[in-house]
């Protein structure tokens, strides 16, 4: 019996790769599929009273999500965020990773860290420290009015989509430079000389061999800032006031407050699937936008 | 043909304290296949990046064909380079790779199409244009690098080790293609090698370089025949050095004192001064015979023998001559380690094969 497995193990790479796996995939069940599931069947059931809970399956949490427009304009604000988000820190970051990568000739590692320090210290922190910068007596105002830059306090600085915009961005722009920077280090600098050599001026090399080849890292940085942001919460209810809600916010009040936890779940499904789904559009049409561009 | 079309006046390139290319000035012809050669660090590949536009001289100039590129960008050069890794883009396929370089040259649809597939054909790649660069064979990627750099007609083809990734049988036939296509299309080629036998085999002239400087710049039957310092000498095949100092000329001949052997008369290529103890005598192991009786030839050695290797073409034993303290090596094609009793032979040298050459 023991043998016949031993035969088994040493033959097969499934058999490997599964008993290596298998510690994970324990994992991933026990506190991503199991709770999966129980949210998509909760999101299937009618909230009846603050206790009750009728086990009927019916998709009508479904059409009261998009019969409530503020749920999906919810829905909206938090990809809109997201979005933005994703965007500004590409913009900052994409440079950054580049000048390290192909003109840091000393240190490169101290660099990253020097950029990756302040995501050393806990996420709540982080967003705490935003609040002080941001807020009506906080740093930025006292300067500005301290300066006599400004009479009054700048109030949309704090509790608006703006400071959500602005915290999300610092707080998840270290995930973006690892994966930029990785890819961008990656390219043989050959191919960029050869670029050149081939007769294409320095923009022209940064479009058609730098860009394409560093997409995989783009890519990775899209999802990865774009994915958790859609669905933070935290930030949105420390700094966003009601202005800065997002949906996530909401799904929180359902499974809290306003205790109705189906409603809650068929939100957090729509969620995840808008959010599959555009990860899906990202990755093809980048693809498509690689291919185009060479 | 002419005979200045790549000049180089005085280029020196320095990384900090470093003077990777040292004051080196020489011209290149029109057509020829020209080698730059040196052990690693000898500073050809930083020559070749400064004449590709990848590196701007500390000093000098550069001229192609009568126009000064010295400050021209790698785009605006009339040069294309063959990269040691080849930098075959792996995001798009080999027709891509080799339209690459032709979209700022103004070209027609028909006239790309005709180039592209006149280059395939040159370089025996057609069927290959939907493959990706990591679908190939190191020989193919070769190939592709080269069509790439050679669609667009440049004035002068630079190579940098082009050959170092092959194995040993593809990369002979792969010079002999080189050379053949090279004469073919009639391009300057300019290739950087660190393998003596590949620059020897392939060039038209070969500069050896040392340290940023040109040792010798000549023919490659000149370089192995008469080379024109001990590093040279040393590094383009084998050699033994015997130590020696000149006595009086003679003509274009010198007398010398070679250590433990005796005084005899070589020839003086090289214009050595009289009583001058800094110079040694080269002999090439091929040049020497080896074998069981005495002869008559100018020296004569007894000798032993202490070690053998066959190399199926030729065998070369390592041989200890009474009263000098060191080993000497001959190769032979007609002996092989079996030839000999006891280990005793004998080794004749001609004097005409003595190239008596200066310490540094």
């Amino acid at each position: 019996m023991f043998q016949a497995w031993r035969n088994i193990y040493s033959k097969s790479d499934n058999a490997k790769a599964y008993s290596l796996l298998s510690p994970a995939l324990f994992l991933i069940i026990l506190v991503m599929l199991i709770p999966m599931a129980l949210m998509l069947s909760f999101s299937s059931f009618t909230q009846v009273s603050m206790m009750e809970i009728d086990f009927t399956p019916t998709i009508q949490r479904y059409i009261d999500f998009f019969e409530k427009s503020l749920l999906v304009s919810l829905l909206i604000k938090s990809v809109k965020i997201s979005f933005i988000v994703t965007l500004i820190t590409l913009l900052t970051a994409y440079p950054v990773c580049y000048y390290i990568a192909f003109y840091v000739k000393k240190n490169k590692m101290l660099w990253l860290v020097l950029l990756t320090l302040p995501f050393w210290t806990s996420y709540l922190l982080r967003v705490f420290s935003w609040k002080i910068i941001l807020g009506t007596k906080g740093v930025f105002n006292s300067t500005l009015l301290g300066a006599g830059i400004i009479s009054e306090p700048l109030t949309f600085l704090m509790y608006s989509e703006e400071a959500v915009i602005i915290t999300l961005t610092h707080a998840w722009a270290a995930f973006a430079l690892l994966p930029l920077y990785v890819s961008l280090e990656k390219i043989d600098f050959s191919y960029i000389e050869a670029a050149r050599d081939l007769g294409l001026s320095k923009f022209e090399v940064f479009w058609k061999v730098t860009f394409p080849l560093s997409l995989p890292g783009v890519i990775g940085a899209i999802l990865i800032i774009f994915i958790p942001t859609v669905g933070d919460y935290v930030t949105p209810a420390l700094i966003g006031g009601t202005e800065g809600r997002m949906l996530s916010n909401m799904i929180q009040a359902y499974f809290g407050k306003i205790n109705n936890i189906p409603l809650g779940a068929a939100s957090a499904t729509i969620m995840l699937t808008t959010v599959i789904l555009i990860t899906v559009i990202v990755s093809y049409t980048t693809k498509r936008l690689t291919q185009r561009l060479s | 043909m002419n005979e200045n079309f790549i000049q180089i006046n005085g280029i020196s390139k320095h990384f900090g304290n470093v003077k990777a290319v040292d004051d080196v000035s020489f011209s290149i012809k029109e057509g020829e296949f020209f080698s730059l050669l040196g052990p690693s660090g000898c500073g050809k590949t930083t020559l070749l990046r400064l004449l590709a536009g990848f590196e701007y001289p500390t000093n000098g100039n550069l001229l192609i064909d009568g126009s000064d590129i010295t400050a021209l960008p790698p785009d605006k050069r009339p040069t294309n380079m063959v990269f040691q890794n080849y930098a075959i883009f792996p995001h798009i396929n080999v027709e891509q790779n080799i339209k690459f370089g032709l979209r700022k040259l103004g070209l027609t649809d028909d006239e790309i199409k005709k180039r592209v597939d006149d280059v395939l054909a040159l370089v025996k790649l057609e069927g290959y244009e939907e493959r990706f660069s990591g679908q190939l064979s190191g020989g193919q990627r070769q190939r592709v690098a080269l069509a790439r750099a050679l669609v667009r007609q440049p004035k002068v083809l630079l190579l940098d080790e082009p050959l170092g990734a092959l194995d040993k049988k593809l990369r002979d036939e792969m010079q002999l293609e080189l050379r053949t296509l090279q004469k073919e299309i009639g391009i300057t080629f300019v290739f950087v090698t660190h393998d003596q036998q590949e620059a020897i085999s392939m060039s038209d002239r070969v500069a050896v370089m040392s340290e940023g400087k040109i040792q010798q710049l000549s023919a490659p039957n000149e370089l192995y025949k008469n080379p024109e310092n001990i590093f040279v000498s040393d590094f383009i095949g084998e050699t033994n050095f015997l130590k020696a100092s000149t006595r009086s000329k003679d003509g274009d001949h010198i007398n010398v004192a070679i250590e433990d052997l005796g005084d005899f008369k070589v020839k003086n290529n090289l214009n050595i001064p009289e009583n001058s103890s800094d110079v040694v005598c080269s002999v090439r192991p091929e040049s020497m015979m080896i074998s069981r009786d005495k002869s008559d030839w100018d020296i004569c050695l007894e000798a032993k023998i202490n070690q053998t290797s066959y190399l199926g073409e030729m065998t070369r034993f390592y041989v200890e001559v009474s009263g000098i303290n060191k080993v000497i090596t001959v190769s032979s094609q007609h002996f092989d380690n079996q030839s000999f009793e006891n280990n005793t032979c004998f080794i004749s040298i001609s004097l005409e094969d003595i190239s008596l050459l200066q310490k540094k």
